[in-house]
């Protein structure tokens, strides 16, 4: 759904062979696209495993707070859509695991990074869905500002990781679509429905906001990651666009934005909006949110109980080969 | 114990060869193909699939680039367009 980097990086990159590396460089700054058996510096290697591998994470725990409402869903038509959503955001998982697993990062060793809490996820999905309208917020805010972030990133210099993003912002104009309408039919229903559609923009707005990662000031790799096309636009640049493309939506649907120092700057052309609580931020990213520890027990509890199912797909397979063979 | 990887391609219609799309983890070729069809064609994006696994593919070095491809960069008389004939002369 979503990657921002989360984890600082330590040590100065290793000297390689200067030449190498001038070539490398010159490429990147060219727009050029880098494929998996081309050399790459190992910085540069190492810096895309765990971007991509944290936004695959976060697709696949992204499924968990959709799950919870999916044997709950109002209507059947709303069900299908929230399935077909959760099924797209194991497909976007998969295919940016698929995308790591090209520069030599293993399956194996990255669900384990994930589940062992190595690994981090997007903050945002530390937060419960207590209600429906929950699942519209999402949908409208979340996907959003997953669309904000991933557009960029088809024209990221990886070319794996480049083509996973555009099959993934295909599919995530439909994750918005559906959540925005859902708030429609909310906000436009009985005043408990309103109700409740409010109470979930008031829950989700900010970590909405937070899911851009650190402000630009304090996020030391931003520079390196924005030569090497592997970020092209800063935190604030995107939260900015964000907010203001977000403001008429929740207007136009009657909803207020719970903050109070939002107002129109004619100057900037822009909305200024009030302070973000980073301390906040940085506990959900540890994992301290109001669900985190059930979200990785969920996954944990998943992979272990379905160990069986694996091991007896492999020894089937086994045996046909045998038999073939024979 | 990681389940093999297979290499997914698609073919978006008849009429047109199938194309490289991604990879699934599966522990046999029938699996591999369920696994790709929901993973790489939930919109109708194919009318056929190929598994390939993934070890059983060759693929070129690209350090190699200059001595694999440079000979045919000097070989313009392989293109149409190297070959100089008058302007009157037609359907050529």
């Amino acid at each position: 759904m979503y990657t921002v980097e989360l984890t600082k990086q330590n040590g100065a990159p290793a000297v390689e062979d200067a030449a190498k590396n001038a070539a490398f460089e010159k490429r990147v700054a060219a727009d050029e696209f880098i494929e998996p058996k081309d050399w790459m510096p190992s910085a540069y290697r190492k810096t895309l495993i765990r971007q991509i591998s944290q936004h695959a994470h976060s697709e696949i725990v992204g499924m968990l707070p959709e799950g919870n409402w999916l044997t709950r869903a109002p209507t059947l038509r709303r069900k299908s859509i929230l399935l077909a959503k959760i099924q797209d955001e194991a497909g976007h998982g998969l295919y940016l695991y698929a995308a790591a697993e090209t520069l030599g990062a293993s399956r194996d060793e990255m669900t384990e990074a994930l589940h062992s809490g190595a690994a981090k996820y997007s903050s945002i999905f530390n937060y419960p869905t207590l209600t429906w309208a929950d699942i519209g917020a999402i949908g409208w805010l979340v996907d959003g500002a997953a669309i904000l972030n991933q557009v960029p990133l088809q024209r990221t210099s990886y070319g794996p990781y480049a083509r996973a993003m555009v099959r993934i912002c295909k599919e995530e104009s439909f994750h918005q679509r559906q959540g925005y309408e859902s708030m429609m039919v909310l906000a436009n229903g009985t005043p408990e429905q309103k109700r409740m559609a409010q109470d979930a923009l008031n829950r989700f707005w900010w970590p909405a906001l937070m899911m851009f990662g650190p402000p630009d000031d304090n996020s030391p790799n931003s520079e390196r990651s924005m030569r090497w096309r592997v970020k092209r636009d800063t935190n604030d640049e995107l939260r900015q666009k964000f907010v203001d493309v977000t403001v008429p939506q929740a207007e136009a649907l009657g909803l207020t934005i719970p903050d109070p120092d939002l107002k129109w700057n004619a100057e900037r052309g822009a909305y200024d909006y009030g302070a973000i609580d980073w301390e906040e931020f940085y506990a959900v990213v540890r994992g301290e949110g109001p669900v985190g520890k059930d979200r990785i027990k969920a996954r944990v509890d998943a992979w272990e109980q379905n160990a069986w199912v694996r091991e007896a797909a492999m020894a089937h397979e086994a045996k046909r080969t045998a038999r073939k063979a024979a | 114990m990681e389940l093999p990887l297979w290499e997914v391609f698609v073919r978006s219609k008849h009429g047109l060869s199938h194309r490289h799309v991604g990879s699934v983890h599966a522990a046999d070729p029938r699996m591999a193909v369920e696994a790709a069809r929901d993973v790489y064609t939930r919109r109708m994006e194919g009318v056929s699939l190929w598994v390939v696994p993934s070890e059983s593919i060759t693929a070129s070095d690209p350090a190699e680039f200059s001595s694999l491809f440079e000979p045919a960069e000097d070989k313009v008389y392989r293109h149409p367009t190297f070959y100089v004939v008058p302007d009157n002369i037609k359907h050529i």
